[in-house]
């Protein structure tokens, strides 16, 4: 098949598309081979359309889209079809061509904006060079209204500071001007919001969107949450393994998905997930049916393993010489977690759930207040007390590429804790490990691979393994499934469900995500700037959010304005 | 239907849906040190340098596989700086003792010298090192203080003071020369093991492992370490060569080995005399110094490249 089939009959539109690709396939030469990373990719952008490109990673989406822009890294290179831009084959276009398209006709706003910024160049010297560049008017006033354009306030002031001083989401604004500042004719975006909290990610994508259609700049979004795509694009092409699998306007792949990857992808991107849930319970389905296995058996003894009252954490700030300030990360909070449940503390980054789980974790101590674990309040643990205690508490951390050592092969990894707390004989140390790794549905042959050689899905399920070695109560996941794509997280967000049923396991569960939230917890603390400012039960919290700030970050999950019906799959 | 026309849906067999986030098994598990392993194997500076470096090995442990000629007891005078002849392939110097023998049997206390100077400088900075960087605090303070004191001494000149206090000068062997050099090179050893510490030691690793029980220490031992052992290994390589000339030069100016003790770097400091009329006596032993160092800096730059965490990211 080729694009002729998704392309507008042009009897009826007559307008040219803005960029077409055609069949296009990109090979990298590596220390192993050639590897076809895109096989079989075609997209048609009309002007002032916004496309989307959603897969997982190494789908080939990001690769595709830098082969639009010219800037494939030095082994790779475009070994077939074409891109077409106004009508122009650019795929083998001399490095001199693509310097006069790039920021007058493509322009491009990267995925991380702490990286991408020069850090030794003020903000508005870096908007220069891009005008500059492009031969456009380049004086303060004109730095200073590209800025403001992106919706960054007070820009003349702002184009005086340093990367450094701006927080990530005015750099992905000023990112988002450098991108547009000359009024390219297509912008490419790579997962824009990526790096940012959801509630930032929100008002830039919006921003984005009010922005472009001004200027009629047609926008290729890159993502890998369906959700995201199908809200804020026209269009949706789905990539999988360097092919496009399914391509068509967003609501209709959405409610008809025909491909099984994109079906995949509808029945489980936890966004698109979450927003069923709601859905069907404002049309009166009994909610339980759609949820995960996690609603608590109401037969079970439930006490409270975790009290946690008036937790207080304060830093000192540095002011300059012997000067300084007390900052609190954490004010005043309580809450109770039920044995046996999930409870999830939502809040943005900088909010202090993350030193709330350190504190749990028993890796900080509290400037005030009490954790009490099991009726025995932490603070006074001490030697092997608290040894006693790690076994009972353990964690599951963010970063799946940080948390296992490079230097241990899963089997060291998974018994690590075992050795630790001299628990068994080698030989029974050996079939626990390969327990474990039936539980995390990991074949027992990897036992002697090393972290480096898995995926970040199965790191994250080897980390699962380990923390729950020493049968643990109560595991705490700092962000576990956030790093992940899509599927990858539900799956992993399944295998905790599962484990919680079978094993009776109590998950403190720290996220910035609700979507990820409404599909595992029972309560909800929503936390903002060190203050718990909402707690309650998942389905109160969703349905009759009391605070502003709950209502913010609901409506920031992607999706949320689609309307779905509830059993789309 | 016009939203029918535009839905396109790739054929199914083309891109076989395949379990999410399926396990490759097809591949042997590869460590670190084997992927470093697979990636020197193929470079030909590291085969020509452990080449060498095995060569020069067998040559110090077993000089006499390589010359049947003592190197010091059949000196005749009457062969002063004399030409090479049948059984003495390289001539002879001043005293009339065979250069080839000489050179041979020199390795062992060039090779010597190098390798115990290593290990000291490796125990010590190391330690030193990996405690200041996991430790910190007013540790870390003391240590890089002390350190400095060493960095700002002119490794000769400190050498030439050192090897001058009375109890190095009466008893001069290859043990002062390897303290010497192990009491002002540990710093640059130190400092690396800091700073490789340091960077580990926030590494989510090390939490994890703090946090099942294992003790701050263990986790220096266990994780921190063996994490940071790269650039540790590749200075040490570095580092020999450097010590090997180091103990050439220290012999050269008279302070280093003995005499009586055979090393290229008392018998280029011989030579001197007689550079003008037979520059093949001094040219042999600096041919082989400059080997041994070769190898050894050659054999570290390619092992930095094998270990760089760089080249090994997914």
């Amino acid at each position: 098949m080729t694009s002729a089939d998704i392309r507008i009959d042009e009897a009826t539109a007559p307008v040219k598309p803005i960029l077409e690709i055609r069949d296009l396939a990109i090979t990298f030469k590596t220390g192993s081979g050639e590897v076809k990373a895109v096989k079989n990719a075609h997209l048609t952008i009309m002007p002032g359309e916004t496309v989307a490109i959603v897969g997982e990673s190494g789908s080939g989406k990001s690769t595709t889209a830098l082969a639009a822009i010219g800037l494939l890294p030095n082994n790779g290179r475009v070994s077939g079809g074409q891109i077409l831009l106004d009508g122009e084959d650019i795929s083998h276009a001399p490095e001199k061509r693509m310097i006069e398209l790039r920021g007058s006709h493509i322009g491009m706003v990267p995925q991380d904006p702490m990286s991408n910024l020069n850090p030794v160049w003020k903000i508005g010297y870096q908007v220069r060079e891009t005008l500059k560049a492009n031969g456009r008017p380049d004086g303060p006033k004109d730095v200073a209204r590209v800025l403001a354009e992106a919706g960054l306030p007070d820009a003349e002031r702002r184009a005086k500071q340093y990367p450094h001083e701006f927080s990530g989401g005015m750099r992905q604004r000023a990112l988002i001007a450098i991108g547009l500042s000359c009024q390219p004719k297509l912008l490419i975006a790579d997962e824009p919001t990526s790096a940012l909290d959801v509630t930032v990610q929100r008002r830039i994508l919006d921003h984005l969107d009010t922005m472009t259609t001004e200027l009629g700049t047609s926008v290729l979004l890159i993502t890998h949450d369906l959700g995201l795509a199908a809200e804020r694009a026209d269009k949706v092409v789905v990539m999988y393994q360097g092919n496009v699998v399914e391509a068509g306007p967003s609501l209709e792949l959405l409610r008809n998905p025909q491909h099984p990857y994109t079906r995949r992808l509808v029945e489980s991107a936890p966004s698109l997930a979450s927003r069923r849930i709601q859905v069907a319970k404002e049309q009166g389905v009994a909610s339980g049916d759609l949820l995960a296995p996690v609603a608590a058996d109401e037969s079970r003894v439930q006490d409270d393993v975790l009290q946690i009252k008036n937790l207080r954490k304060v830093y000192k700030l540095r002011q300059g010489l012997g000067k300084s300030s007390d900052f609190a990360a954490v004010d005043d909070v309580s809450f109770n977690v039920k044995r046996g449940t999930t409870t999830a503390i939502v809040g943005e980054s900088g909010s202090g759930k993350s030193t709330v789980a350190k504190m749990v974790l028993q890796l900080e101590k509290p400037t005030e207040g009490q954790i009490i674990f099991d009726d025995v309040d932490t603070a006074g643990l001490k030697g092997k007390e608290l040894f006693k205690f790690r076994r009972r508490v353990q964690p599951i951390f963010q970063d799946p590429y940080g948390s296992l050592d490079p230097m241990y092969n899963i089997f060291r990894t998974i018994e690590e804790p075992l050795r630790v707390h001299k628990i068994g004989s080698a030989a029974s140390r050996e079939k626990k490990v390969r327990e474990l790794l039936d539980q995390v549905a990991l074949p027992q042959s990897m036992m002697q691979r090393y972290p480096n050689e898995l995926s970040g899905g199965q790191r994250q399920r080897i980390a699962i393994a380990r923390a729950l070695a020493l049968d643990p109560e109560v595991i705490i996941c700092d962000e576990a499934v956030s790093a992940l794509d899509v599927l990858v997280q539900a799956q992993v967000l399944n295998l905790l469900a599962d484990l919680q049923d079978n094993l009776g396991l109590t998950y403190l569960f720290i996220t910035h995500d609700l979507a990820v939230v409404r599909q595992i917890a029972d309560h909800v603390c929503v936390m903002e700037k060190g203050k718990l400012v909402e707690t309650g039960s998942t389905d109160d919290v969703f349905d009759n959010p009391r605070e502003a700030y709950t209502q913010a970050l609901l409506d920031a999950i992607p999706g949320g304005s689609l309307l779905l019906p509830p059993a789309v799959a | 239907m016009t939203s029918n026309s535009e839905h396109f849906v790739a054929p199914v067999d083309e891109t076989p849906l395949q379990a999410t986030d399926s396990v490759k098994t097809d591949q042997a598990p590869v460590s670190l040190w084997a992927d470093a392993w697979r990636k020197l194997r193929r470079r030909p500076m590291f085969i020509v340098s452990a080449f060498l470096i095995l060569l020069l090995t067998t040559i110090a442990l077993f000089p006499g596989l390589f010359t049947s000629v003592a190197p010091n007891n059949d000196c005749q005078l009457a062969n002063s700086e004399g030409a090479p002849t049948a059984g003495h392939p390289l001539g002879f110097t001043l005293q009339g003792c065979d250069v080839y023998s000489r050179v041979i049997h020199g390795t062992q206390a060039s090779l010597s010298v190098g390798v115990l100077s290593v290990i000291c400088v490796v125990i010590i900075g190391v330690t030193f090192g990996a405690l200041a960087g996991y430790y910190g605090g007013w540790l870390d303070a003391v240590l890089a203080r002390v350190g400095d004191i060493f960095f700002a001494l002119p490794i000769i000149l400190g050498a030439l003071v050192v090897t001058q206090l009375p109890f190095f000068r009466e008893n001069r062997g290859v043990w002062t020369v390897v303290i010497t050099i192990s009491l002002l090179a540990w710093p640059q050893m130190a400092r690396i093991t800091r700073g490789a510490v340091i960077e580990v030691r926030n590494s989510d690793f090390v939490t994890a492992a703090r946090s099942l029980g294992v003790s701050k220490f263990g986790a220096l031992l266990k994780h921190a370490l063996p994490n940071a052992l790269a650039p540790i290994i590749v200075l040490a390589t570095l580092e020999l060569g450097v010590f090997i000339v180091l103990e050439a030069t220290l012999s050269f100016l008279g302070v280093g080995l003995p005499t009586s003790v055979m090393s290229w770097g008392n018998d280029i400091s011989a030579a001197n005399a007689s550079i003008r009329t037979t520059p093949g006596i001094l040219l042999y032993p600096a041919a082989a110094l400059s080997i041994t160092v070769l190898s050894f800096i050659m054999l570290g730059d390619a092992v930095r490249d094998a270990l760089d965490p760089k080249s090994r990211q997914r």
